[in-house]
């Protein structure tokens, strides 16, 4: 079998190497260089803090998973010369700042452990313990050991590798054009700058950018991009342990509001430098500096930490995710065009369902049962019809020939 | 030798006295003049560094001199990163000389009670 | 008449100044320095004046002629130590110009927000200095280091110092260090005398236009003399050693590449080594506010200095390296049109003839000082190559080799070369430069080639820095009074 995969992301990644592990044949095509997009411009969070329960819950949790083995088997794969891809474990805070926040942060925690996540809440006294500097002024705090974060660009780089181990082949600066489509109707491979591909399926893994891979094939995907921007402090002496977060990150993640939103996501990295994070906007693909998406950062930043006043901060940056209407990845075959497939839509978790959504779409692709239900991930599901059917353009139906 | 302070009395372009100041550096005094940078003070007095860094624990002071390279940074009446050959030197600045070293990657904590499980 | 803002008090910016000025235009003038005069003419602060600083300094009546026009005019104002962090792009106009003022990394400084009806770019360039093993101890410094250090403070930094690396600049910065106490063990230069040749040569009139330029190198040649500081060519810093700090310096000849001539080492003690390679523009600034690039990675102008954006101006080092005649003169050109005026203007025939004639022997200079390949292989695998984060080299090919051949940008992520404080002013190019050499083709691009646009998209993000100088977390948070 051979598989075509549209994105050097970590999605397109992760894929290529679940594929190619599998014995099949995997072409990688990147229209830029690897890691040049989505995967590049984010934090590198595993989160279950900020899922109810829910379909991207249980995948999440799947990811979560796997990703202790295949930290294990990147390792052992590549050696001590690789970098390392910084996975850790290092447990996440949820805190409320204000008195109507502590309750709803409770009750959505209680909910998240009927779903069997590790949903600590704990005392403030508990969260200073935890999070020695943190505000405390907090009203309440929720402790989640599960939470983890990576080094997104090393972790892909990582994967790619690995794949290419497995014999995966990656071609950068290919744009695809357009697909090729048998007599049947079936996509068969895809036309690109540099010449042709021939393959019995193509997975479109191009982040906020697979709306416009899609059409090239000949369909359109509902794929938004919204943008979101991080700020970076210089390094500074280690006093943010966890990941940090005030407790209206989870209402932001689950909206469609296309106007700014800002939400506290604090943590500190390998280099001893903090992350701070992050907005949302859906503006298109808009990259214009605006002060004030960053001033609203550092001023949330600095309710939960109010040490990070006299912090330096030398850096922003950002990228776009992957916004779908129904807030679901798309994980599986479109019913509309035999031989695409498509891994995307993860918003802002793509870096942590990554190896889930490889590992399911290799399962798929193999005709093999995936761990997980893939039913609620699938192109087909009905909460995305409503998207998809004003968009359907005419294409030949293979099953009807 | 190292680096020094040309006294007025050898230099060429005369400049006029100028009035002595002291500042502390890790709680030793150090004295200039007013008007030096930081840097300036602690290179007259024949100190060539100060910071250590983070990953290989090596000593740095000035390297560019003019504020592009953020080696010389120190901390200053307890304010962090501040390049000392862009901050001029004021009587009685109290420096720290800065070494932040690189966070360890730590075992998750256990909060008493914790390992019950799910409270 | 037109609001006209000026960022930096250089040369090139106090020269925009007083063209603005005489157009009548209302003038903001920032430096982040409470001085005027830029890195050239930097000098001893007024609380130790001197009434020979022109000792130390070429066009010094120059500077003190525009600095009291400048400070006594009503219509300019000039701000001191205002530190411009980020600009926000506004379609057809300048843009947002966002600036922090106060004490240098200060907190709680005030903020000013300017929207100008002209923008007039004169930040400057900063010392390019290329790795060698050892460059990282105390006691090795830039040649700008060793110049700001005289001039502006009247430290020496050695008794015993050896400077090198390329470029004409080299020259003042050993009579700066002669002047202020040091004794200089010699200047090496890395080109050799073919290539000086070859670059000084082909159009000497050009240099006998440059009549200022020559008496400037002219007087420093003396200088040399009078002091017996040996002059060489072709000769480079390969290596400094010492415990903690420098002791020994080794140099080395090299060929016309740069390579170094193994068997040619001469390893000499010294208290400080003072290095410069040439200089790199600092266009952080001009990228914020949207400015083109070209293919030689300085600021593209128009004849009257006005970039690719509208209303935004640039005038000195980041539209090329020229020295001070011609950031004096493209200053000029770029006040007097961003004050409305003509570049047909009879007032301007001079600058634009000035222009003509430096832009001339500017590259002249670069034709002999340019940076060669070479120099690649004084490196070790320990030689660190990104200092903040010390990066080594062989991290850097142990992280292409990895990856086999990840892109400029994966490998700067990756291995955290240019990810530190500096955010890559000192290793930027120099990382770039060992990348495409180490993994050939590695350009980004979000092009659908890897051609040249691939090359210039690298460079763009390795100097664009969205928040152009550091400032603390709180001040980001304040809203603007």
């Amino acid at each position: 079998m051979r598989v075509i995969v549209i994105g050097g992301g970590i999605i397109g990644a992760a894929t290529a190497r679940s594929l190619s592990r599998r014995g099949i044949d995997v072409t990688v095509l990147e229209r830029g260089r690897n890691v040049g997009g989505t995967s590049s411009g984010g934090e590198g969070n595993l989160l279950l803090s900020d899922k109810g329960p829910g379909d991207e819950l249980r995948l999440t949790q799947y990811s979560s998973t796997l990703w202790p083995v295949v930290d294990a088997e990147l390792r052992d794969e590549l050696g001590p010369a690789f970098p390392s891809v910084e996975f850790e474990r290092k447990g996440g805070v949820v805190v409320a700042t204000t008195a109507q926040g502590a309750q709803p942060l409770h009750d959505f925690a209680a909910l998240q452990r009927t779903a069997g996540v590790d949903a600590r809440p704990v005392s403030r006294d508990d969260a200073l313990l935890l999070e020695p500097h943190l505000n405390p002024a907090i009203t309440a705090a929720i402790h989640y050991p599960e939470d983890a974060q990576v080094q997104p660009v090393i972790m892909t780089e990582a994967l790619i590798a690995s794949a290419k181990l497995s014999g995966a082949q990656f071609f950068e600066n290919e744009a695809v054009l357009a697909g090729i489509r048998s007599p049947g109707g079936e996509l068969v491979g895809v036309r690109t700058t540099r010449g042709t591909h021939h393959a019995d399926a193509v997975v479109v893994a191009a982040g906020p950018w697979s709306g416009d891979v899609s059409e090239a094939l000949g369909l359109s995907l509902p794929v938004k991009p919204r943008r979101g921007m991080v700020l970076v402090t210089s390094r500074m002496p280690h006093r943010i342990f966890h990941k940090v977060y005030d407790g209206d990150y989870v209402g932001v993640v689950g909206s469609s509001n296309a106007a700014l939103q800002t939400s506290s996501v604090i943590e500190t990295t390998a280099a001893g430098t903090v992350l701070i994070g992050s907005s949302r906007q859906q503006i298109g693909f808009d990259t214009r500096l605006t002060v004030a998406v960053l001033r609203e950062l550092a001023q949330k930043a600095l309710r939960l930490f109010p040490f990070l006043s006299e912090m330096m901060v030398m850096r922003s940056y950002g990228g776009f995710r992957p916004f779908m209407p129904d807030h679901l990845p798309v994980i599986g075959p479109d019913p509309r065009l035999p031989g695409l497939w498509h891994a995307t839509g993860h918003e802002g978790a793509g870096i942590g369902l990554s190896v889930a959504t490889g590992a399911m779409l290799a399962d798929l692709l193999a005709g093999a049962p995936p761990a997980l239900d893939a039913a609620p991930f699938s192109p087909a599901r009905a909460s995305l019809a409503p998207f998809l059917a004003p968009f359907l353009t005419p294409f030949p139906d293979s099953r009807a020939a | 030798m190292t680096s020094f302070l040309l006294p007025p009395s050898d230099d060429p372009i005369r400049p006029a006295e100028a009035s002595g100041i002291r500042i502390a550096v890790d709680g030793r005094p150090v004295d200039g003049l007013a008007g030096q940078s930081i840097a300036g003070v602690l290179l007259g007095s024949g100190t060539l560094a100060w910071r250590t860094t983070s990953k290989n624990a090596r000593p740095r002071g000035v390297f560019c001199g003019i504020g592009v390279c953020y080696d010389c940074l120190v901390e200053v009446n307890g304010q962090r990163d501040v390049r000392a050959c862009q901050r001029r030197a004021a009587d009685g600045d109290t420096v720290s000389t800065q070494y932040d070293a690189l966070p360890e990657v730590a075992e998750p904590i256990e909060l008493p009670g914790e390992a019950d499980g799910r409270a | 008449m037109p609001d006209v803002l000026i960022i930096g008090a250089g040369p090139a910016g106090l020269s925009a100044a007083r063209a603005a000025r005489r157009l009548g235009a209302a003038v903001t003038l920032l430096d982040s320095s409470d001085e005027l005069g830029g890195q050239y003419w930097r000098h001893l602060p007024p609380s130790r004046p001197s009434e020979r600083e022109s000792v130390l300094h070429h066009g010094w009546a120059t500077f003190t002629a525009l600095r009291s026009e400048l400070e006594t005019d009503d219509g300019c104002t000039i701000i001191r130590g205002a530190s411009v962090w980020a600009i926000e792009t506004r379609d057809g106009r300048p843009g947002a110009v966002f600036a922090v003022i106060g004490e240098p990394d200060g907190a709680g400084r005030s903020q000013r927000v300017f929207e100008p009806d002209a923008l007039v770019l004169a930040t400057g360039a900063h010392d390019r200095t290329l790795p060698f093993p050892g460059w990282d101890l105390p006691g090795v410094f830039t040649a700008g280091a060793a110049q700001a250090l005289a001039k502006g403070e009247r430290v020496a930094i050695g008794s015993r110092v050896l400077v090198a690396g390329a470029g004409p600049f080299l020259l003042p910065v050993a009579a700066s260090l002669v002047a202020t106490g040091s004794t200089v063990i010699g200047v090496y230069e890395a080109n050799r005398t073919k290539s000086l040749l070859a670059g000084w040569l082909p159009k000497p009139w050009q240099l006998l236009r440059a009549a200022k330029k020559g008496t400037e190198l002219a007087g420093y040649v003396l200088n040399h003399l009078q002091h017996r500081i040996p002059y060489r060519l072709g000769v480079a810093v390969v290596r400094a050693d010492g415990t903690d700090r420098v002791e020994t310096v080794t140099i080395a000849r090299v060929d016309a590449s740069w390579a170094p001539i193994p068997g040619t080492e001469q390893t000499i003690a010294v208290d400080a080594v003072c290095v410069g390679h040439g200089f790199t523009p600092r266009l952080e600034l001009a990228l914020a506010a949207g400015c083109a690039l070209g293919a030689d990675d300085f600021v593209t102008v128009d004849e009257g200095q006005q970039t690719s954006v509208s209303s935004v101006y640039a005038a000195g080092e980041i539209t090329g390296i020229g020295g001070v005649d011609l950031a004096l003169a493209e200053g000029e050109i770029a006040g007097h049109v961003a004050a409305g005026g003509s570049v047909l203007d009879a007032r301007l025939a001079s600058a634009l003839a000035h222009r003509r004639t430096y832009l001339a022997f500017a590259d002249r200079i670069e034709n002999a000082h340019g940076i060669e390949t070479g120099w690649q292989g004084w490196l070790t695998d320990d030689t660190v190559v990104c200092r903040c984060e010390e990066v080594s080299y062989g991290d850097l090919c142990g992280a292409v080799a990895a990856t086999g051949g990840a892109s400029l940008r994966s490998v700067k992520l990756s291995s955290r070369a240019g990810l530190g404080i500096c955010q890559g002013r000192v290793c930027g190019r120099t990382v770039e430069e060992l990348l495409s050499t180490l993994s050939p083709g590695h350009s980004d691009g979000p092009g659908h080639s890897d051609g040249p646009r691939s090359a210039a998209a690298d460079r763009v993000r390795t100097d664009r820095r969205p928040i152009a100088v550091p400032l603390r977390l709180g001040e980001l948070a304040a809203e603007p009074g």
